[in-house]
């Protein structure tokens, strides 16, 4: 009973699939760490290197962790996800985009 | 009669429906409800990013994050997420002792986590790099303060289910209401994925 009740909604791990998210979130926040610290690498190698892994961590975490995936019992939980993700980049995005043209036109020299 | 027999027609069709989705659908809304909590998020990571270079003349990330120490702090909450996920695993195995084992664990890091941010934002506001210093530093302290809230928010929910867990054991209902609290507890920490990525090790470059 408690089985098919609660697997609605959101899925089950196990062990496995904790230890797999678990090693590969240690391996992605150790890289990007240990680049910053080591301070051999240019500005913009670090931030793209640090972006990407920040993303695919965060998909380990959605799929290891969260256990989203695309089947019929957690397809409105990813469609949902999806949604806000796109509000999430517009919000972020956006705001970016209109602030910094507003500095840019309003205090000129910070941009010198 | 006839009013007996849809009475009990509307009970039966409604025990069916309570019986199949209940639980599925509370962890659905909960589920939502996190995806307008991203959105709030999200808000306070534009505005970090927007005043981020707004220092007035006071420290900039660079001088001020310490980043093995958040290292420690991350390494706390990505290791209380799996113990969580373990407690998740006893509770669906019906393992109530190992259940609150793995959820007192969970709030022993969780609480560690939260010891050591408050005392990172002691150490700061000490050196009279508080919220009032500047724009970059009060998005810092709102971005980072309000992960902690939720975060502590998350513990006393915990306390919560270790008391409900002892009480009543592993019903239907407490399932649910572990299971909402999985989704929260992993969800806070892919928002500090983005918080260590974004704020320090940009930040710190």
């Amino acid at each position: 009973m408690s089985h098919a009740h609660s697997d609605a909604g959101a899925g089950h791990g196990s062990y496995g699939s904790y230890a797999i998210g678990f090693i590969l979130s240690v391996v992605l926040t150790a890289i990007p760490f240990a680049m910053v610290m080591s301070g051999q690498f240019s500005q913009s190698v670090n931030l793209i290197s640090m972006l990407v892994m920040g993303v695919v961590q965060i998909v380990v975490h959605l799929v290891c962790f969260l256990h989203m995936n695309t089947s019929s019992e957690g397809r409105w939980n990813l469609v949902a996800f999806l949604f806000t993700v796109l509000i999430i980049v517009m919000l972020v995005g956006l705001a970016i985009w209109i602030m910094v043209n507003a500095d840019m036109l309003m205090m000129p020299w910070m941009f010198q | 009669m006839s009013s007996t027999v849809m009475h009990s027609n509307h009970a039966v069709a409604h025990d069916d429906h309570a019986h199949h989705d209940t639980g599925g659908n509370t962890v659905f809304g909960f589920w939502l409800y996190l995806m307008t909590d991203c959105i709030l998020f999200a808000s306070v990571f534009a505005t970090y990013a927007v005043l981020v270079n707004h220092t007035a003349g006071g420290p900039s990330g660079k001088d001020i994050f310490e980043l093995p120490y958040v290292l420690g702090e991350t390494a706390l909450l990505l290791v209380s997420s799996c113990t969580y996920g373990f407690a998740m695993i006893a509770a669906h195995r019906g393992f109530k002792g190992q259940t609150l084992a793995w959820l007192a664990a969970t709030f022993v890091l969780g609480a560690g986590f939260i010891g050591m941010e408050i005392n990172e934002f002691h150490h700061l506001i000490a050196e009279g790099f508080g919220p009032d210093k500047s724009a970059f530093l009060s998005s810092f302290f709102t971005l980072v303060g309000m992960h902690g809230l939720h975060v502590t928010a998350g513990l006393v929910w915990m306390i919560v289910m270790m008391l409900q867990v002892s009480r009543r054991g592993l019903t239907d209902r407490n399932n649910t209401r572990l299971m909402c609290l999985s989704l929260f507890w992993h969800f806070l920490d892919i928002v500090w994925i983005c918080v260590f990525t974004i704020v320090y090790l940009m930040g710190t470059i």
